[in-house]
């Protein structure tokens, strides 16, 4: 753990509905810079709602609404003058099952360069393959990159879309459940990957899997029916918690 | 189990004889058109202006006004419902407004072509001046083809997948820039299937261009968008119904149905190939 530590995201009293449907109520939470933050909970308990509200993915529904303050660098991204588009760039995602577009690998990686209006070749060939090389997967396709991205293996298929997010060179990473549809292997790999990713980037992570939160997370976050149960440093959660329900959650006595 | 083997066998045969009943219908309409139409189709006929009152020479006026009214279609009817599905399916809330245009369109592709053409005469032809002309006929067939393209365009933009849109727009692309890059390239050959077929359909029609540009019979071909003209299921309509030495044209009148049919068959297979070959492209 370091002894600094730099507040990257602070939710204040965040609240979030669907339609008439409350999903979380008054969440408060500090995330960290440099560190990863897992997010566990029952289904439905708001993990995922809570993540794609960071981005503003949630926007599109119809019908959603937020309340309350989600600062990133202590601003409100909720705020009318808050430029969505640029912060889905600041704010990098990756989703539950791994979505790589139909194009070639290449340009899955320089899709985001390219949107964000970076023209330059050379430059657009140096960001693929340093964001292939961060995602540990260059080295698996760097003789393939011309060809198409649905060629790869399910794991492969989620480092390059870990890759494609890292291109545009964002500042948080959220990760839902990545790693829920591959294999042990694959598993492994990701997780060694946010390891070492976490030196870069503040991580966000909402897993099912309470052995994977333990393993990669610094913090973790128990989220319960849309309210935050409990949040604190991985080790404290897993070996003493100060709330019961906590506690038989991660024993495996519900969920 | 013997009961439910039987059951199977039965259900299958029924299906294969609705399967059978459709070939041998579209079968023995090919037949009668080729066996009766072949001999009247030439060099000649296909290139040569209609002689002597349209009992002799071809077809050619028919087949250049049909083409060139079902470019103006095209361009009428492409951009407009492409553009059309785009807002319906990327952009307009899902509300009752919504709904009940959506409602409305399909309820137009069932809307006798007659009624178009009616239409086609108050808008086109009268209130907007254009007179009996290609591009009134050109008009109203757009119209009639819209809501064809505009249903076909929206399936297809249906079937690209959500994650595709959330994936772009993760990355920092605006709204526009996900539907252009990354929606658009996957659904543009469904779209273009769905608007050739509804093409092809458009050119077969007579109902909405009888009064509304076709001319019974022209020797020559238009001049402008402002002329009229001749069209393959207009003249086929007048050789077989019209004209008065009706058995004397009738193998003109089988060849005029042979080389419509053609056409359209021609179109078909070429929004199968155009298909076919964008899915490919798309995959390198």
């Amino acid at each position: 753990m370091k002894s600094v530590k730099i507040i990257k995201i602070s939710a204040g009293n965040f609240s979030f509905w669907y339609g008439a449907m409350k999903a979380l109520s008054g969440i408060s939470m500090d995330i960290y810079e440099n560190a990863v933050t897992g997010i566990i909970g029952p289904s439905g308990c708001g993990k995922s709602t809570f993540l794609r509200s960071i981005n503003r993915m949630n926007d599109l529904i119809r019908g959603s609404r937020a309340d309350g303050a989600m600062l990133l660098d202590g601003k409100n991204i909720f705020e009318p003058d808050v430029d969505v588009v640029e912060l889905r760039r600041r704010v990098g995602m990756v989703f539950q099952r791994s979505n790589p577009f139909p194009k070639t690998i290449f340009d899955n990686v320089a899709y985001g360069l390219r949107v964000n209006g970076i023209k330059d070749r050379n430059y657009i060939a140096a960001k693929v393959e340093k964001s292939l090389k961060d995602a540990a997967l260059w080295g698996e396709v760097k003789d393939r990159l011309r060809q198409n991205a649905f060629e790869l293996s399910g794991g492969q298929q989620q480092r390059l879309c870990i890759a494609r997010a890292l291109a545009v060179e964002p500042e948080v990473l959220l990760m839902d459940e990545p790693a829920s549809a591959l294999d042990p292997t694959a598993t492994l790999k990701v997780e060694e990957l946010i390891h070492e990713l976490k030196k870069k980037y503040a991580i966000i992570i909402v897993t099912h899997n309470m052995q994977q939160a333990a393993r990669i997370s610094d913090y973790t976050a128990f989220f319960m029916m849309g309210e935050l149960v409990e949040y604190d440093q991985t080790t404290k959660i897993f070996t003493n918690p100060s709330k019961k329900i906590t506690e038989e959650y991660i024993t495996g006595r519900f969920g | 189990m013997k009961a439910k083997q039987a059951e199977e066998i039965i259900g299958f045969l029924l299906l294969r004889l609705c399967m059978a009943v459709i070939v041998v219908i579209l079968c023995v309409i090919f037949y009668d058109s080729i066996t009766k139409g072949i001999g009247s189709v030439s060099w000649e006929f296909l290139t040569a202006m209609p002689k002597n009152g349209m009992t002799e020479g071809g077809i050619f006026p028919a087949i250049t006004g049909t083409f060139l009214v079902t470019v103006i279609t095209a361009v009428l009817a492409i951009p407009l419902g492409m553009g059309c599905a785009i807002y319906l399916n990327e952009y307009a809330a899902d509300t009752m407004v919504t709904r009940l245009i959506r409602l409305s369109i399909r309820n137009l592709s069932g809307v006798p072509s007659i009624v178009y053409g009616l239409f086609g005469v108050v808008l086109f032809v009268q209130f907007m001046r254009f007179g009996t002309c290609l591009l009134s006929a050109g008009c109203t067939l757009g119209l009639m083809t819209l809501p064809w393209t505009i249903t076909a365009s929206e399936e297809a933009l249906k079937n690209v997948p959500k994650a595709y849109r959330e994936g772009a727009l993760a990355l920092g692309a605006t709204k526009w820039q996900s539907i252009r890059t990354n929606v658009l390239p996957y659904a543009v050959p469904g779209m273009l299937t769905g608007t050739i077929l509804g093409l092809a359909r458009a050119a077969g029609e007579t109902a909405p261009i009888l009064f509304t540009g076709a001319a019974f019979f022209m020797p020559f071909l238009p001049e402008s968008l402002f002329s009229q003209f001749m069209a393959l299921p207009y003249h086929l309509y007048i050789m077989s119904t019209q004209h008065h030495a009706i058995t004397k044209v009738r193998p003109l009148a089988y060849g005029t149905a042979l080389v419509l049919i053609v056409l359209v068959f021609a179109m078909n297979f070429s929004a199968v190939v155009i298909r076919y070959h964008l899915r490919k492209v798309k995959k390198e």
